[in-house]
């Protein structure tokens, strides 16, 4: 088994409303050095597989079919493999 | 022969009943629920996806309601020149399925927005559009939503405007089309468009709400009664 960490980012070219509002607020904190915020998603779950490779393809097809839109978003992920112990 | 209209209904949607009343009350055709787990789309001519918030929105907008089981029959239903409009989380919808082009971004002010605007038909010969007199400019339908910012890459925009796919602009009452009156940054002040056979329209704006006269504005009655007229003209021909 394995658990996967999946971040969908926005597209550079995409203008990112969310993260110029959330960095006005750092502003009006003080922090001056704040720059370039931009706002993604953190996506975890868990894959009942014992083969990486057969888990990777499944875990492309779940972050290219529906977890993210190719037209404005990349993703990228990680897969940590569960040990037996580990396992709820 | 009349067209019967099929209006689906995703857990979430909040237009269905609005939609079905302006078919079935205000122009007196025939319309029937579409359940989405259902696939059967009951001999519908014309399929309306409403707007609302499928799913909750969670996720991107759209993007689940896309994968409910009705959706298969409604992708096959367009890809064979089957009739869709689908209105804002529709459009969304539709986006999301693949059957149009782009993608909504959030409004760029981040606010969600609702209220009359000004639409410039850009193309007047659309199965949704034909009816729209010549004399009048612009037409006035109201908008509420938080996701309508359209953007489509640099690719897919040339293909929209090489087949003339936008049908609607965001503009002022005389038709102006620029930044000031772009309610949520569309690319273009795009505010629907269709595909490239011309069968599926997505549009921002809702047409369903301002077709009964009691509201005071009639402008979407153009809408569905270039559909109907349309399938009635098929029929007669």
């Amino acid at each position: 088994m394995f658990k996967a960490q999946v971040i969908i980012k926005r597209r550079p070219s995409i203008l990112d409303p969310q993260g110029k509002a959330v960095e006005k607020g750092a502003q009006h904190l003080g922090l001056t050095n704040i720059k370039n915020t931009r706002i993604g998603k953190f996506i975890e779950f868990d894959v009942i597989s014992d083969n990486r490779q057969e888990a990777e393809k499944e875990v492309n097809e779940y972050c290219l079919k529906l977890l993210s839109n190719p037209i404005m978003e990349d993703y990228e992920f990680s897969l940590s493999e569960i040990k037996n112990a580990e396992k709820v | 022969m009349s067209p019967k209209f099929g209006v689906v209904v995703f857990p979430g949607s909040n237009c269905d009943h609005d939609a079905y009343y302006a078919i079935k009350k205000i122009l007196n055709q025939e319309a029937e629920f579409l359940w989405h787990k259902e696939s059967d789309l009951k001999n519908c001519n014309v399929i309306i996806l409403p707007g609302g918030f499928s799913y909750g929105d969670y996720l991107r907008t759209g993007s689940i309601a896309r994968f409910s089981p009705i959706m298969n029959s409604v992708i096959d239903f367009a890809n064979n020149g089957g009739i869709v409009i689908g209105i804002c989380n529709g459009f969304q919808i539709l986006l999301e399925a693949g059957l149009l082009p782009g993608v909504m971004l959030q409004n760029v002010s981040l606010k969600f927005i609702c209220k009359d605007v000004y639409l410039k038909v850009e193309n007047r010969n659309t199965i949704f559009t034909k009816e729209i007199p010549s004399e009048i400019n612009t037409i006035k339908i109201p908008i509420a939503h938080g996701e309508g910012n359209y953007f489509a890459t640099e690719d897919q925009l040339k293909e929209i405007l090489e087949n003339n796919q936008i049908v609607f602009k965001y503009c002022d009452a005389d038709g102006n089309i620029d930044e000031s009156n772009n309610p949520n940054g569309s690319l273009l002040n795009i505010a629907g468009i269709v595909n490239k056979n011309g069968n599926v329209l997505g549009m921002m704006p809702h047409p369903e709400r301002v077709c009964d006269p009691v509201l005071g504005n009639t402008d979407g009655q153009f809408i569905f009664n270039s559909i109907i007229n349309h399938i009635e003209e098929l029929v007669n021909s």
